[in-house]
């Protein structure tokens, strides 16, 4: 069968500041006057070489840490910015949801607002007209049909999004992080909804998730995408793995922002599921290893008092857990000037979602260094701990080992 | 439906099967924006009619009575008032057009629809004002005998095509330029206030020396004005060359603008 989407050799190249903040005419006849370039055209590859093709009714993942490129993939894909070089064939219709609500106004009411947003997103009226009832009770908004979408709540408002990017029928749907929102009932309901268009209606689903879980459920086949370029592509479960093992050693021996006598400092941070391979991601209920590695400018430094601390926050900030050493003597009393400290963590009892480091190394009452959110590490909950909970975040950022019984 | 994506290149075409696919889309979007405008002014249509009056009223008094302009031998306040119903279409459609990527500027970064919808759309949208402003001037037009003859009708909704392309090929000049350079944000309504007063809106044309006035048609809008005076307040005998050179002129920028905008419009959301 024909793929229905040809991509070759696809590169997008970006000028370094370019989507900063805009330059003003008089930054330009400035620089036409005194005969400088006022920005060095330092240019990135934010897609560098992708050839992949898609059959007809496929749901194909795509997922890559951020800046690997997902984005502006899907937005070429969608024709919102032109790539630089290399091409791609579509051999079909295509629709993007890189956001819901693309095109909401708060001021009209969820009926204006469907005829709106469905036509901003390609549908024709007669197909809006067509397609309304079932958008309408999809999103479960009857009530409120005729309310401004400003008095929405955000639940409503992302529902009726996705009903109306639901209702399409384009060819190739391409959807981007919209499982991020949303209360977990209805993100279920979109799932199976997607499920439903990639399965039944031999629809074609590109799907940029962070969500592993989400992924494994839609997609049969995923890219891996790292710094612009494929480096992996083939059945889900294999793709999903190398990106969990994906190396990610956070150096910290350039960062500015550490407060500190600096005696001994910390320099990178690295990551380990239990076999001690190194992964920038955990897995829900899996043993986690967090290695710190640190240097003494003293190559006889006393570590009796030494200690340790890590902060843990979710990815809005909140600081969730602290794990610190005080209290632990079984640390030498002196080493050498270069070493690590580990800290092993068991059944690692988070749900997916992100986590950041704050690290903070104190001796004989003196800090030596602390740092701000150090590193990062994700976390995916693959084995579905919790009864299937992977799909949220909203559950909260912690699995807690329970059971039920009901006594009569 | 097979398409190709490659980078840019050349000159692009104006891909008319695409623009007419679309054309519910430019329809949505002018409904758009005349309900939310309509919605959110308490005054709603009235404040379409009392806007020109009372820049008619304000206008007389100043330049009428106390400058003493003259007025082609027709009432003043009909005189300027026939001056301000095309020029004000004019410069809201020029102004809209020239806000349009920035103020849509989500979408655009978000979906794909030809681009040039949107100058459309936000050039179109201000005909309601426009029509309002129209029944104004048919009630002055009574007030002061004149009778409004169908053909001269026929003749205005022509000017304000011509209008419309003036202010579409300005403003998606002005679009491509304002998505780089905000600066355009601030220098249009210096320009359009420039403008009007280069343009026979306050003043008839016949108070330029007659063998300067040929500079005064190169100005489409000039045109538009004396020609919509002649023909609905016999202020002189219509000239069909002055509508035919302001047809040709505004069409020429009318492909210059539709030109560039092709041009730059695949880079709208890298640059917004």
């Amino acid at each position: 069968m024909l793929p229905i989407i040809k991509i070759e050799k696809l590169s997008k190249e970006y000028k370094i500041g370019q989507r900063e903040t805009y330059y003003s005419l008089r930054d330009s006849v400035s620089d036409l006057l005194t005969f400088k370039h006022r920005k060095p055209h330092n240019t990135f590859w934010a897609l560098k070489d992708v050839s992949f093709e898609v059959k007809a009714g496929e749901a194909i993942g795509i997922i890559g840490r951020n800046g690997a490129g997902k984005s502006t993939l899907l937005k070429i894909l969608s024709q919102i910015t032109p790539p630089t070089k290399g091409r791609v064939v579509m051999n079909g219709r295509v629709a993007s949801l890189l956001e819901v609500g693309t095109g909401f106004h708060p001021e009209l009411t969820g009926r204006e607002n469907i005829y709106l947003n469905g036509a901003i997103l390609g549908m024709s009226r007669k197909e809006i007209k067509k397609k309304f009832d079932e958008i309408v009770e999809f999103a479960e908004i009857e009530k409120f049909l005729d309310t401004p979408v400003k008095r929405y709540s955000s639940g409503m408002y992302v529902r009726l999004a996705f009903a109306v990017a639901a209702h399409l029928e384009p060819e190739i749907l391409v959807i981007d992080e919209v499982l991020a929102v949303g209360d977990v009932q209805f993100q279920r309901k979109c799932l199976d909804k997607m499920n439903e268009i990639a399965r039944k209606d031999e629809r074609t689903v590109l799907f940029v998730s962070h969500n592993m879980g989400a992924i494994q459920t839609l997609c049969g086949r995923c890219v891996l995408l790292e710094h612009g370029k494929i480096v992996a592509s083939g059945e889900t479960p294999g793709v999903v793995e190398k990106y969990l093992k994906n190396f990610n050693n956070t150096q910290l021996s350039d960062r500015r922002d550490r407060i500190g006598k600096g005696n001994i400092k910390l320099t990178s941070v690295t990551f380990e599921n239990a076999k001690g391979e190194e992964v920038a991601s955990f897995v829900s209920g899996e043993d986690a290893i967090i290695r710190i590695y640190y240097e003494a400018t003293n190559p006889k430094q006393d570590l009796s008092q030494v200690a340790i601390g890590i902060g843990l926050d979710d990815s809005i900030g909140q600081r969730i857990a602290g794990l610190s050493n005080i209290g632990d003597n079984s640390f030498p009393e002196i080493i050498k000037g270069k070493g690590s400290f580990v800290c092993k963590v068991k059944d690692l009892p988070l749900n997916s979602g992100r986590f950041y480091l704050s690290l903070i190394l104190r001796h004989d009452g003196d800090i030596m260094d602390w740092i701000q959110q150090a590193a990062y590490f994700d976390v995916e909950n693959l084995n579905n701990v919790n009864h299937g909970a992977s799909l949220s975040r909203s559950d909260g950022a912690f699995l807690i080992n329970y059971s039920w019984e009901a006594n009569r | 439906m097979k398409y190709e994506i490659s980078p840019p290149k050349g000159l692009i075409q104006i891909n008319l099967s695409e623009l007419w696919r679309y054309r519910d889309l430019l329809f949505i979007f002018v409904w758009r924006d005349v309900k939310v405008r309509y919605k959110q002014t308490v005054l709603g249509i009235i404040w379409a009619i009392f806007q020109p009056l009372l820049v008619m009223v304000i206008f007389t008094v100043f330049f009428g009575q106390l400058a003493k302009i003259p007025s082609d031998g027709v009432p003043y306040p009909i005189f300027v008032y026939s001056g301000l119903l095309l020029w004000n279409y004019f410069s809201s459609a020029l102004t809209n057009a020239s806000d349009c990527l920035i103020v849509n500027e989500s979408i655009i970064k978000k979906v794909y629809f030809p681009r040039l919808i949107l100058p459309i759309s936000t050039a179109i949208t201000p005909i309601i004002d426009f029509f309002f402003a129209l029944i104004v001037l048919l009630g002055l037009m009574w007030y002061y005998g004149f009778a409004p003859s169908l053909s001269s009708i026929l003749i205005l909704v022509l000017l304000l095509l011509i209008s419309l392309l003036t202010a579409l090929g300005l403003g998606l000049f002005l679009a491509s330029v304002n998505a780089k350079y905000r600066d355009v944000r601030y220098i249009l309504p210096f320009f359009i206030q420039v403008l009007m007063y280069i343009t026979p809106v306050i003043y008839p044309v016949s108070i330029i020396p007659a063998r300067f006035q040929w500079i005064m048609y190169l100005n489409p809008m000039a045109g538009v004005i004396t020609a919509a005076r002649a023909t609905l307040l016999h202020t002189a005998a219509l000239d069909g060359r002055s509508p035919i050179i302001a047809l040709g002129i505004s069409l020429l920028i009318f492909i210059l603008g539709v030109g560039y905008f092709r041009k730059t419009e695949r880079f709208f959301a890298d640059v917004l």
